[in-house]
């Protein structure tokens, strides 16, 4: 199994479609860009419905409470900016003016993680996921390809409360399908194993499921589970994989601080003692370069997921 | 109207052309990158760095140097190109933006690149930055002076007018903004994005001493920088008339050529109209 096995779409296309679908079904769909919105696709809501985009230019504290005020009034807002400063710049608002009060604005964040390339580390955000999750009554979720983004977005309009909905620029392999519907906070086994439970979320499913594949001719059996909620955690499919396998692995484009993995490692500290490794990109800043090298840079390969299962796998039993 | 040497002007315009043609050679190379809003700032960055700032290429942490901070960071090429020639780091480095490992990251980083004085790329920070660069100079009676290019994008964000209400209340008057005034932003004309206008009366009512110049014009630039220094007990902003892409016809006033990088085709049709290869 190769990364060219699988077909490479866009989230952000997805996301989009999903997004229009919706303005046709709901006259209470509401959208707010912040200049990118030919970036993030909510031009083609715009196209469709102008009269419900608006756009408040490069001020994203704006976007934040003008999108408050809007679901304080019986909207559900959508608010999409790049995950950098749709998160950081604006952490102050989405607490105070969202997550408080608990209102129906979803946060679609695009261009997450090192994958943006060669916009360089202030594009590249690493702890979006960390601060979102911090919040309480916030819901966070990473879908694995484009497929699951469509799904994630019908999910999270239809819940009443405020979601952070995180992807990155690149195309990503097609390994669910958009049929069927989400269930926030529920995690979904992709292949069943009994050596070692690979957990990955966002863009690091496909790669745990290319790693499976290598481990298989290693005689080696991968648990690959998609995480795609972040918050809330999924703790029976965790402890269950944790306690059937033996050992974990989490990987994910996000930095190991207060990442996917920690969180997983904590559920695990409370209730299922096994070793466990975490992927995910070190405690320092991104850079420029190309998507695919950096991905190797940071240690972000399939090969790095197996070498962490490996170890993971040594460890058992000591 | 101040009158400059020919050569001076025949000099700058020189260096500005050169720049340009950086900046399409490095943003295809690396194949992406910001040329509009790098072509549009060329002529006032050119005019900064060879003829107003008070800086040595050999000591770029020189305590007493004049200050310049690209607040609009994606304009960085231009940045590079001129630092570059005027001897901060060698020519061929130029080369390398954006790819893994290099100086020239895709938005500037201050602590890898010399002569890069803020690290920036999150739109509507760098005034706040140059007002704190004001006033340690002040508080270290320096007499350097901080220079920040803003893009009219940035008028946007609410942080700059913190900036600007910041700067006129402590009277920092060692500070001078410029308004890379190109009608653009990312999405579509400032305009109908969001209106900014009245831009120069906003400016005067938070303080400002104000000038609009055509950016394009180095006796308007060059005149305006120079008085901007000698404006006293309050800051000074120049509004700089620009095109964005200016200098290659088919990014004249393109949206579509904010964030993306010439094509083989586009570079070299660029490269026709620019005078060849840098
Ligand atoms: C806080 C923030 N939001 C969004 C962006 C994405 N972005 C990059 S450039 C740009 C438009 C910039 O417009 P302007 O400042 O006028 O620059 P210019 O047109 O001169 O290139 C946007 C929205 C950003 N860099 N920072």
């Amino acid at each position: 199994m190769n990364l060219s096995d699988f077909k490479l779409e866009s989230q952000r296309t997805y996301w989009a479609k999903a997004l229009v679908e919706l303005g046709k079904e709901r006259q209470d769909i509401v959208v707010v860009s912040a200049d990118l919105s030919t970036s993030v696709k909510t031009s083609l809501f715009a196209e469709e419905f102008p009269e419900r985009h608006f756009n408040v230019g490069i001020a994203e504290q704006n976007m934040m409470s003008i999108s408050a005020g809007l679901a304080a009034c019986g909207k559900t807002v959508f608010a999409s900016t790049f995950a950098a400063f749709g998160t950081g710049r604006v952490y102050d608002q989405i607490r105070q003016s969202i997550a408080y009060p608990k209102l129906p604005v979803n946060i679609i964040a695009t261009h997450a993680g090192i994958t943006v390339g060669g916009d360089g580390a202030t594009h590249q955000i690493v702890e979006d996921m960390a601060l979102m999750r911090a919040l309480p009554n916030m819901t966070v979720i990473v879908p694995a390809d484009a497929p699951e983004t469509y799904r994630a977005i019908k999910a999270v309009a239809d819940y009443d409360g405020p979601a952070y909905v995180r992807m990155g620029r690149a195309n990503v392999p097609t390994i669910t399908s958009d049929k069927g519907k989400f269930k926030i906070g529920k995690a979904t086994v992709l292949r069943d194993g009994e050596d070692v439970s690979l957990i990955g979320t966002g863009i690091m499913v496909s790669r745990c499921l290319l790693a499976a594949s290598i481990l298989e001719k290693h005689k080696i059996s991968a648990r690959v589970i998609d995480l795609s909620t972040i918050k809330p955690l999924d703790h029976k499919t965790v402890i269950k994989a944790a306690r059937e396998t033996g050992g974990v692995v989490t990987a994910e484009e996000h930095s190991v601080v207060v990442g996917m993995g920690s969180e997983v490692a904590l559920c695990l500290t409370e209730t299922a003692h096994v070793p466990m490794k975490r992927v995910g990109i070190p405690d320092v800043f991104g850079q420029s370069g190309d998507s695919d090298e950096l991905m190797e840079e940071y240690g972000l390969t399939p090969e790095n997921i197996v070498e962490a299962a490996h170890d993971v796998i040594a460890r058992k039993g000591r | 109207m101040a009158v400059y040497d020919k050569r001076l002007l025949k000099k700058l315009e020189r260096k500005a052309n050169l720049i340009r043609r950086h900046v399409v050679r490095m943003t295809h190379l690396a194949g992406s990158g910001h040329p509009g809003g790098s072509l549009s700032a060329v002529e006032v960055i050119v005019a900064l760095y060879f003829h107003i700032l008070n800086i040595d290429p050999k000591k770029p942490k020189w305590e007493d140097r004049d200050r310049f901070i690209l607040s609009k960071g994606h304009g960085c090429p231009a940045w590079y190109a001129a630092l570059a020639e005027r001897g901060f780091f060698s020519v061929k480095d130029l080369d390398t933006l954006r790819k893994l490992g290099s100086k020239l990251q895709g938005h500037p980083d201050m602590k890898v690149c010399p002569g890069v004085e803020a690290s920036t790329g999150s739109e509507g920070q760098g005034l706040s930055m140059g007002v704190g660069m004001a006033l340690a100079a002040r508080l270290d009676r320096k007499l350097y002076h901080t220079y920040v290019m803003v893009g009219d994008g940035e008028m946007d964000c609410g942080q700059t007018w913190e900036a600007a209400m910041a700067a006129s209340h402590f009277h920092v008057h060692n500070l001078t903004a410029i308004v890379d005034r190109n009608m653009l932003q990312l999405d579509g004309p400032t305009a109908q994005i969001m209106s900014i206008e009245p831009l120069a009366d906003k400016w005067k009512a938070f303080g400002w001493e104000v000038e609009e110049i055509d950016g394009h014009n180095f006796t308007e630039i060059l005149k305006a920088l120079e008085r901007s220094k000698d404006v006293k007990g309050k800051p000074n902003v120049i509004i700089a008339h620009t095109v964005k892409g200016k200098g290659v016809s088919f990014m004249e006033g393109a949206v579509g050529f904010h964030g993306k990088a010439p094509s083989k085709e586009e570079y070299e049709q660029a490269m026709k109209e620019l005078g060849g290869e840098p």
